[in-house]
């Protein structure tokens, strides 16, 4: 299945198309709205800082599409900043609005822990979900972020990290799935992660 | 709870491996995309190549390689050597790298770090820094390479270590000259001193020689995770072993 990875000039493309293309999936990697608007899944990755990202995207011209893209009801992943700007606002750098397709805000991560929290660190699952077929509760998977999101609503969290605070590292709403850890830098976790996203999205009906 | 890493690391030349690795088929000893597979499945966390010579005349060589390690390995890995200006960097991120390693360009362009994290993220810039004892509890930065012998700076290496963080470093690669080469163990108050003034984490490297070094880096040296090449590469030491070992010991790591 063919797989859009949102390029708006973040980095890190080319990582999440070799682990796409490890999984059986067809990665394309664009810029273009219009190819949004016929995509049948997306990734969209993401590094670096809220403010920059959300910039980017506007630049782009990806600010609409991304958002009709959701509604409609298509598959999306999004990785670690495609996840915090999801929610309706980031505190990095001051207040920064974000795309507001889910509720709640991005936060930092307390002082008195190295920030950022870089390296791998254990998934817990608080709620089952198809994105976790085959994934043992508790895998290690690799983060490197300074902030995280806070959801308004607690039932969008479906897998929790401990690092100062308990935060999201997986949330899930409808058609969405976002993650703040790398799958694609998370060895055979991530690789299964990304699997699943993809048979998810191709209406495979998982066990 | 947030693991400390186990890195193996590479001296890369044209494209292969410097010191060719003793436990695995002739064949691939120098191939760092079959040695990359190889510490993956052993369970590295992070793999770093070093010296790997990002400069124009070798600048080919260099993008292939990193491209062919990120289409076959899923783990994170940080290049290093040879990269001066933004634009390498942006060459080695494209082409795959999580992170790049700076040494001798940060020290004579600081700027460089805070350039480079302004362009990319602070969470990709590595400064390295190579430390040598000048006193009671001071350090002094070497650049150019400790290996040859280096060039002193003059520069406090704690004071250095904060102006890099300050400045946008993710993280720091600390090489204690005095014990690299030595495998008879981290230098563990240099560690310890930079890892106590500085918020990010930091890599201890230089004098592994057994497990143990690696948990008093960890356990004494406050380091966040340790690198060795040698003790890997001869398979004195497997990475899977020096993980148990610290598992054993109350460090909490991947297995």
């Amino acid at each position: 299945m063919r797989v859009l990875i949102v390029d708006y000039g973040a980095g890190n493309l080319r990582s999440v198309a070799r682990a796409v293309a490890h999984v059986g999936g067809e990665p394309a990697i664009s810029s273009a709205p219009g190819d949004l608007a016929e995509a049948e899944a997306v990734v969209m990755p993401g590094v670096g800082a809220a403010a920059d990202t959300m910039r980017n995207l506007g630049e782009h011209g990806l600010v609409g599409p991304l958002k009709e893209y959701i509604a409609g009801g298509r598959p999306f992943l999004g990785v670690c900043m495609g996840q915090q700007v999801l929610f309706d606002a980031s505190e990095e750098g001051g207040e920064h609005p974000c795309l507001g397709l889910l509720p709640g805000r991005v936060r930092r991560l307390p002082d008195g822990l190295k920030v950022p929290h870089m390296g791998w660190n254990r998934v817990r699952i608080v709620r089952p979900h198809p994105i976790f077929e085959g994934i043992d509760d508790g895998s290690f998977f690799y983060f490197v972020h300074s902030y995280y999101p806070q959801p308004e609503d607690p039932s969008v969290v479906i897998g929790v990290t401990d690092y100062a605070v308990e935060f999201p590292a997986v949330v899930a709403k409808d058609n969405i799935v976002a993650t703040q850890f790398h799958p694609e830098k998370s060895g055979t976790a991530g690789l299964r992660l990304y699997e699943n996203f993809l048979r998810v999205a191709s209406g495979v009906k998982l066990a | 709870m947030l693991t400390k890493r186990v890195i193996p690391c590479f001296d890369i030349a044209d494209g292969r491996v410097v010191k060719s690795v003793r436990f695995v088929d002739t064949r691939d000893a120098g191939d760092p995309i079959a040695l990359a597979r190889v510490y993956d499945a052993e369970g590295a966390d992070e793999l770093v190549f070093l010296d790997i010579r990002a400069s124009p005349d070798n600048r080919k060589t260099a993008v292939e390689m990193v491209q062919r390690i990120a289409d076959e390995v899923f783990i994170p890995f940080t290049v290093g050597g040879g990269i001066r200006s933004t634009e390498d960097m942006r060459l080695m991120l494209e082409s795959g790298a999580d992170k790049v390693a700076i040494n001798t360009a940060a020290v004579e362009n600081p700027n460089l770090i805070a350039e480079g994290a302004e362009r990319f993220g602070s969470q990709c810039i590595v400064v390295a820094i190579d430390a040598k004892r000048a006193g009671p509890d001071r350090w002094e930065v070497y650049t150019y390479g400790g290996r040859e012998g280096g060039r002193p700076t003059g520069i406090d290496a704690v004071e250095w270590a904060e102006r890099a963080v300050a400045l946008g470093a993710g993280e720091l690669l600390l090489t204690g000259m005095d014990a690299d080469g030595t495998r008879e163990g981290y230098d563990l108050a240099v560690t310890r001193a930079i890892s106590e003034s500085v918020p990010v984490p930091v890599i201890a490297s230089g004098g592994a020689g057994e497990p143990r070094h690696m948990y008093d880096a960890i356990a004494e040296g406050k380091a966040d995770a340790v690198l060795a090449a040698s003790i890997f590469h001869y398979g004195t030491h497997r990475i899977r072993e020096v993980k148990e070992y610290l598992a054993g010991r109350g460090v909490p790591v991947r297995l």
